[in-house]
């Protein structure tokens, strides 16, 4: 008999409806296991406990009388604290939010509680998003639960670090260069980040908003899936959504399609990580799909042309932070305003000061030229060019990230080190289009990434691809913990 | 000579588009006038984070109508932009716009305006949000912040520098407020609706800009002021620095700015959150059949129907309210050189003499168009004469009830004996003692112991008989 924490997200809500055990069982088990592990992990900012219990026995007494339930009823969800929760902390692991209580829902929370799930906390990120690994987060990095001395990715650390040690049952991250991605592979989950325009970003705490997508993440593919089916969908309240072709299907037929691996990539990455992109890419092949090799020399622009939107973006976006109507203590008595804003703005941590102050220069009158418009130049050439590869093949595969997980606080001194993680993720936020991380394997007990990518609303395909993957390798969806 | 020197008059009005019903980018009113401080409010116009602008559809239609009244070009690809720059009436920090220097994407482009005996190229028309205010409390080192205006949707219309005289200016802004009016866009009466900003440079010098200038009026004088100033400079061979100066409204001068504003790098981008808006043919073809008669049109009907002169249209098409006013007046009994004369002519004496306030005063006055109508036909049927007719006027303006002369009839009857004139005269005489030795030396002073006469008679006296008898009775004096 296995534990009600490694269930998977069906198995949940099949448990729940058919009263195998209640959702406040389920709960409680929950909330137990992250006061007992959370202090080691560190994966929550917040645990939203009298919520979540409340909601388990509305969720409970709705089945006792025999009304329907959501479709996502009783499982638990942790949110990346960049989403807005009303009434709950939401702090983007910065100082600069340490006291923000939204006063509105960011549209996916909307969309979850009608589904009858549980926000069982908010979990730890990169200050806001700012990062690959968790480190830069001002409670702390998060710790990767099959090695507590390793990272844990980023800058979803927490919304994977949580699901991996089965401190809930799935979780909400943001994906802007592959901060769902990243520590998905670091911590051997499923992370999903959806063609731009699918999911709503209203209520996501902008870092980059033309790369970033609110990003699910579950133990399973079809955990993905059905948190898909709920978040995604056109939004009044976001006019960069579109139409979606979901609702998306966990009947795998993905035995016959075309797969290209982007050797670039795997040329690049760790020894042992190109050698289990290669057995993935076997297994597919006996699996019955078609599958070759491409390269792409274009690829080389990608990080760079990342980058400078990134921070162009956020220099902007992070603008706001002023502490005049919401924010932090900090007293202005005896301030003129524009020392106040400078004293505020120094409280922002080492990354993120970074990130603005490269994103002011690369957007600054003589520079926009340089290097904004030719990044967007870079960005269009890119689109083309997998557009026209989605007209042979039907996904691309290639390593989540090019190194295994490594050690607490080894590149924290090396930024561009760090930057240089994210190689194999930015391609998909560059050109908008779904790309997948799902568990491929472990070498010395560290965990390995599978990317699949594919075309703009193309998601089933990936998906179909992920459960056939999943069902292939016999690689088990549990918890080291 | 600096006589020779020539000026150049450029001007940037922001218009808010105060006949829309929700701000730019949220649902908040756009009537932001009502409200208590931070009352008019939500998350996304004050900027919370996670927030997203949702563009308000109908303030593109408006903005692409005075883009078609002002001649522009309107591209089919229409971007807002990031300003970005630190204040602290900014919720965002960035402010909501449009630029050009990335490929025309504003609302409109290489527009021209005619007004008077001019015309006036119109550089660009875009979008954009307004601020918040601040206000400062007396004894307070503190300020007070109010977002109740953030986020209202402003046009802003650029020209180019094609003015040589304030006057120009005057009569442009005025052909200008017309047409907003006339478009339904922009109630230009409202406070703080309508601001100018306006740039000046004479010959080789360096530009000067001006802001803070909340009436038309004051722009014009504001940029009188500039322009002797700087030519008196000029000629003590003094460099005119090109810097930004305001309007003192008190002192009405202009000064120095105190904030040193310096060129700032505003590192504008285009603003992921908001799609690029299509604008195709066939929208403006649909646009176009719905634009309501704009003033030129409308003069022109006013002089071929109405058969009134290019002046009379003109002062009433200025001020959309005067000429709906009058044009309903006109519909209940058909006498339009009779009403128009008195509203332009008369109700002018009400409007504190300035002719921008003539507008609201026709909101504000108790008499109706139908009162105006009945006054009209008193006068064309020779009912009343003009002199009773203003007495019946006045009444009706201030209390809104119209007296028909035969309810009241002896109170309007004219005074014929000379005897009474003369002892109205002596009565004057005895009470103004001053002014009647100014009248001996300063003939125009007579004038105003006429005034005073026709005061005392209330108007019943015919004042070209009282005159005379003043005169003779000085001479006597």
């Amino acid at each position: 008999m296995s534990r009600l924490c490694d269930l998977s997200l069906d198995e949940v809500t099949d448990g729940i409806r058919n009263q195998h055990f209640s959702a406040e069982d389920y709960v409680s088990h929950i909330l137990e296991r992250i006061a007992r592990l959370d202090a080691d992990i560190k994966a929550f900012v917040s645990v939203n406990t009298d919520h979540a219990v409340e909601s388990a026995r509305r969720i409970d007494s709705k089945i006792r009388r025999g009304e329907k339930v959501g479709y996502l009823a009783g499982i638990t969800v942790g949110i990346k604290d960049n989403i807005s929760t009303k009434g709950l902390r939401t702090t983007c692991a910065s100082r600069l939010l340490a006291d923000y209580v939204p006063p509105y829902d960011a549209t996916v929370i909307r969309k979850l509680k009608e589904s009858d799930a549980i926000v069982i906390g908010k979990l730890n990120l990169d200050e806001f998003a700012m990062g690959s690994t968790t480190e830069f987060s001002n409670f702390g990095p998060t710790r990767n639960p099959w090695n507590l001395d390793y990272v844990a990715g980023g800058s979803s650390g927490g919304s994977a670090a949580a699901v991996a040690a089965a401190e809930c049952t799935a979780s909400l991250g943001s994906d802007t260069g592959g901060s769902v991605r990243c520590p998905a592979s670091f911590c051997s989950v499923v992370g999903f980040k959806p063609t731009y325009g699918s999911v709503s970003r209203y209520g996501l705490i902008a870092y980059s908003n033309s790369l970033e997508q609110i990003a699910p993440i579950a133990r399973t593919v079809s955990g993905v899936v059905r948190l898909m089916n709920v978040i995604s969908g056109v939004d009044p309240n976001d006019d960069t959504t579109r139409t979606v072709a979901s609702p998306y299907s966990v009947e795998s037929n993905g035995n016959h399609l075309r797969i290209a691996l982007l050797n670039n990539l795997t040329v690049n990455a760790q020894p042992e990580v190109s050698k289990c992109i290669y057995s993935a890419m076997d297994t597919l092949s006996s699996a019955g799909c078609i599958c070759e090799e491409i390269t792409l020399d274009s690829l080389e622009f990608a990080l760079a042309s990342y980058y400078v939107i990134a921070m162009a973006e956020a220099s902007s976006n992070l603008a706001r932070y002023d502490n005049i109507r919401y924010g932090f203590d900090l007293d202005p008595e005896g301030y003129e305003w524009n020392s106040y804003f400078a004293k505020v703005r120094s409280n922002f941590g080492e990354e993120v000061k970074r990130r603005i102050i490269v994103g002011t220069y690369v957007l600054s009158s003589g520079y926009y030229g340089r290097y904004y418009l030719k990044a967007q130049k870079v960005r269009a050439l890119l689109r083309r060019e997998f557009k026209s590869l989605y007209s042979k093949y039907d996904v691309i595969i290639a390593p989540t990230m090019p190194i295994l997980p490594f050690k607490i606080g080894e590149k924290i001194g090396d930024p561009i080190k760090i930057y240089y993680m994210d190689i194999d993720t930015v391609i998909s936020n560059l050109t908008g289009m779904p790309a997948i991380s799902i568990p491929a394997g472990f070498s010395n007990g560290l965990p390995i990434g599978l990317q699949i990518m594919s075309d703009d609303f193309q998601e089933q395909k990936i998906f179909d691809v992920a459960l056939l993957f999943e069902r292939t390798s016999k690689i088990q969806a549990r918890s080291p913990l | 000579m600096i006589s020779n020197y020539s000026t150049k008059i450029g001007l940037e009005i922001h218009c808010q588009l105060t006949g829309l019903k929700s701000k730019l980018f949220c649902s908040c009113h756009c009537n932001y006038r009502e409200y208590s401080p931070n009352e008019n409010i939500c998350p996304t116009c004050t900027g919370l984070p996670g927030t997203l602008p949702l563009l308000n559809q109908t303030a593109i239609e408006k903005a692409a109508m005075v883009c078609m009244a002002l001649n522009c070009t309107i591209p089919n690809n229409i971007l807002f932009y990031r300003k970005n720059y630190f204040y602290l009436d900014l919720p965002k920090n960035f402010q909501l716009t449009q630029y050009n220097a990335h490929g025309i994407t504003s609302i409109g482009v290489d527009g021209l305006l005619g007004y008077g005996q001019g015309e006036a190229r119109i550089r660009r028309v875009q979008l954009e949000e307004d601020p918040g205010r601040l206000s400062y409390v007396k004894g307070s080192s503190g300020s007070l912040i109010d977002y109740n205006r953030a986020g209202v949707p402003l046009v802003e219309i650029v020209t180019e520098p094609d003015f040589h005289d304030p006057k120009d200016v005057r009569l442009f802004l005025n052909k200008l407020a017309s047409i907003v009016e006339h478009l339904g866009v922009c109630d230009t009466s409202l406070e703080g609706a309508v601001r100018c900003d306006a740039n000046i440079s004479i010959g080789d010098s360096r530009r000067v800009e001006i802001k803070n200038v909340s009436s038309f009026g004051d722009v014009e004088k504001a940029l009188k002021f500039e322009m002797t100033r700087q030519k008196a400079m000029l000629n003590y061979e003094m460099e005119i620095r090109g810097e930004t100066r305001h309007w003192d409204e008190q002192r009405k001068i202009t000064k120095q700015s105190r904030t040193k504003e310096e060129e700032q790098d505003y590192r504008y981008f285009h603003e992921p959150d908001i799609p690029s808006i299509q604008i195709d043919e066939d929208y403006l073809k649909e646009l176009h059949s719905k634009m309501p008669e704009l003033p030129d049109e409308r003069k022109e009907r006013f002089i071929n129907y109405y058969k009134l002169t290019e002046h009379v249209s003109k002062v009433l098409i200025d001020h959309k309210d005067l000429a709906d006013y009058f044009e309903e007046s006109a519909k209940i009994y058909f006498a339009p050189k009779e009403i128009s004369s008195i509203i332009v002519t008369d109700l002018m004496s009400y409007a504190d003499d300035n002719s921008k306030k003539l507008g609201s005063t026709i909101r504000n006055i108790k008499m109706s168009p139908k009162q105006l109508a009945e006054i009209a036909r008193m006068i064309k049927e020779g009912i009343v004469n003009r002199k009773t007719a203003k007495q019946l006027l006045y009444e009706a303006v201030v209390s809104g009830k119209l007296i028909t002369s035969s309810e009241n009839e002896t109170n309007f009857r004219k005074i014929d004996d000379e005897g009474l004139i003369l002892r109205s005269i002596e009565n004057v005489f005895e009470t103004e003692s001053l002014a009647v030795l100014d009248a001996k030396k300063n003939p125009n002073v007579s004038n105003y112991l006429l005034g005073k006469v026709m005061e005392l008679t209330k108007g019943r006296v015919d004042p070209g008989r009282a005159l005379s008898l003043i005169n003779k009775k000085l001479l006597e004096h």
